[in-house]
């Protein structure tokens, strides 16, 4: 369950970005969401993408690239829904270590992915709350 | 008081110099041959017998001490007589964490202590002076030489240690020190918050700062004297030999008078051994013509520069050597300390890093900074930004740990890192301390 996230080092260096996006591009994987952190000396670029693996595949030639197990949470189209997700996981002991959002297309709405100190737990405790999670699957069929 | 500290010895004749330069080498040989025995297997290996030194010309034949043959020594392999003796260890930074631990006995102080107290009185220090000693006092010889030079010149000694600039100040001001004792980018910086404190040069009653341990330029000096409003003396040390106080300048500011009734030096070339000419430019070699406690023969101290007879408007008579033009090894001098790419190459290893990294020394604002680039490996890499950093907080504990002063890490991508010739360029030195 979960999704996996691919997070790629980036240094903060004129084309580096450029040539991240360019890479994949040239290998046909569709950036699904993304996030980018960044520092005085790198960012980290935080992706979900149609292929995962062949993403890897491709970027791990040039970038240092690891992967991690992420929670996408579908958001009702309401006031509170992200607040109520969160509730969720605050009455459960869950840390949030950071939290971004994209928006599929019409059918399959919005969503936010977590990054969480315990990605099981908390995935299940969303879906008993009944909040729909995306697997590894949903991902390539977005 | 007058010119000179010692004037006899100071301003003796090249001949008086060289018969008690003969009569100590020869004693000393024997003494360390009968009770170092590390020494005595070299000269063996070597087939040299103390008979066969009669003169300092015959220093040629001894084997040289290295770095490495201190490390492999420590603690006590090279002393030079029964622990007993000894009164005091100082100590400095070895390549691999591993320290270079000096003894000295009581008459190794003293005379250490009247070599920096020769530097003092040739900066124009008197039993007058108030004598600011802002170099670091403990296992650092720099604040226990100065301090006893100090001493035996007569002077009021104000032992501050390092840091702490706003009470140095204070103290400089209130007490009216007359001579600073410290690196020159100490020097440097306390010159810049007086000026951001409002004082003018002309508000202290500094007349003269004998700063070493660290490399520094003609226009560092220039700087430092328009800023305090003195004259700055350059002095020349190091642990092995006893501290500060092997050679110092006086006000020809032409070099350092190296104190050869307690020090032979010679240049060679660093990558044959040979003894080379005088006024070739080469590797320093210092033997101790008579140190008790850690008598080191033929010590290469790694520093190339260049030695000079030329008569010195001053009226002393000995060598001088040139400011040190650079390293015949990987040795960095930042903030005064010893830094060596091994120790940094240590470190990472240990913490479980490829050895891959740069090593950027720059000089801002007269203060040298220490920057490490270090390549990421796909396995410490984290997506999440503090972990990262922590990593990068936690080298530089060790770092700090290791080498005694701090350094900001820097991760980097894998590959980054310039390679010249397939070889990674390990050292980026900007602060252009030499030709």
């Amino acid at each position: 369950m979960a999704i996996q996230q691919i997070s790629v080092f980036v240094e903060n260096q004129k084309g580096k970005l450029l040539g991240t996006v360019k890479t994949l591009a040239e290998a046909g994987i569709n950036i699904r969401a993304l996030s980018i952190a960044d520092t005085k000396d790198f960012g980290i670029l935080r992706l979900i993408t149609s292929d995962n693996q062949k993403a890897m595949e491709v970027l791990s030639q040039d970038s240092v690239v690891n992967t991690t197990r992420v929670i996408a949470a579908k958001m009702e189209d309401e006031a509170g829904a992200l607040y109520k997700v969160l509730q969720i996981l605050s009455d459960a002991q869950i840390n949030i270590e950071y939290i971004y959002a994209f928006a599929a297309s019409d059918d399959f709405g919005a969503y936010v992915v977590l990054r969480v100190s315990d990605v099981n737990t908390a995935q299940e405790i969303l879906n008993e709350h009944g909040v729909s999670t995306l697997d590894d699957k949903d991902i390539v069929e977005l | 008081m007058g010119k000179y500290f010692q004037p006899e010895i100071e301003t003796a004749s090249r001949e008086q110099i060289l018969a008690i330069q003969n009569e100590k080498i020869v004693k000393q040989v024997k003494h360390v041959y009968e009770n170092v025995k590390y020494y005595r297997d070299l000269m063996d290996q070597k087939g040299v017998k103390p008979e066969d030194i009669q003169s300092v010309d015959d220093i040629k034949k001894l084997p040289f001490l290295t770095k490495a043959d201190l490390r492999e020594a420590y603690p006590y392999g090279l002393l030079g007589t029964d622990l007993k003796n000894c009164v005091r260890i100082q100590s400095t930074s070895g390549t691999t964490g591993k320290r270079v631990v000096a003894f000295y006995t009581q008459k190794d102080i003293d005379l250490w202590e009247e070599c920096c107290a020769r530097a003092i009185v040739a900066a124009g220090g008197t039993n007058e002076d108030v004598c600011q000693v802002c170099y670091g006092y403990g296992l650092f010889t720099g604040g226990p030489g100065l301090n006893g030079g100090s001493h035996k010149v007569g002077c009021l000694t104000l032992p501050m240690s390092s840091g702490n600039t706003d009470r140095q100040i204070q103290f400089m001001m209130d007490l009216n020190a007359t001579i600073l004792c410290c690196t020159p980018s100490y020097a440097a910086y306390i010159g810049e918050t007086l000026a951001e404190k409002g004082y003018k040069p002309s508000d202290n009653k500094l007349k003269a700062g004998i700063f070493g341990a660290e490399p520094w330029t003609e226009e560092m000096r220039r700087s430092i004297e328009q800023s305090l409003g003195i004259k700055a003396y350059d002095i020349y040390g190091l642990t092995e030999t006893s501290g500060p106080g092997v050679a110092f300048e006086c006000d020809a500011q032409t070099g350092m008078h190296i104190n050869e009734d307690h020090f032979y030096a010679e240049i060679i070339d660093p990558d044959t051994g040979e003894v080379l000419p005088e006024g070739s430019k080469g590797e320093l070699v210092f033997t101790s013509l008579d140190k008790e406690g850690f008598p080191l023969l033929r010590y290469r101290t790694r520093d190339i520069c260049v030695l000079t007879r030329e008569k010195c408007p001053c009226g002393r008579t000995h060598v001088k050597m040139s400011k040190p033009m650079g390293r015949s090894d990987d040795m960095l001098i930042i903030r005064g300390v010893n830094v060596f790419p091994s120790q940094i190459e240590t470190v990472l290893l240990n913490e479980g890093y490829t050895p891959n990294y740069q090593i950027i020394v720059d000089r801002v604002n007269n203060s040298d900074t220490l920057d490490i680039n270090v390549e990421i490996s796909p396995e410490q890499f984290s997506d999440i930004v503090a972990e990262n950093q922590a990593k990068e907080r936690k080298l530089e504990i060790a770092m700090r740990t290791m080498l005694g002063i701090g350094p900001k890490v820097h991760l980097v991508a894998p590959r980054t890192i310039v390679r010249s010739e397939g070889k990674a360029v390990r050292v980026i030195d900007r602060r252009k301390l030499h030709d």
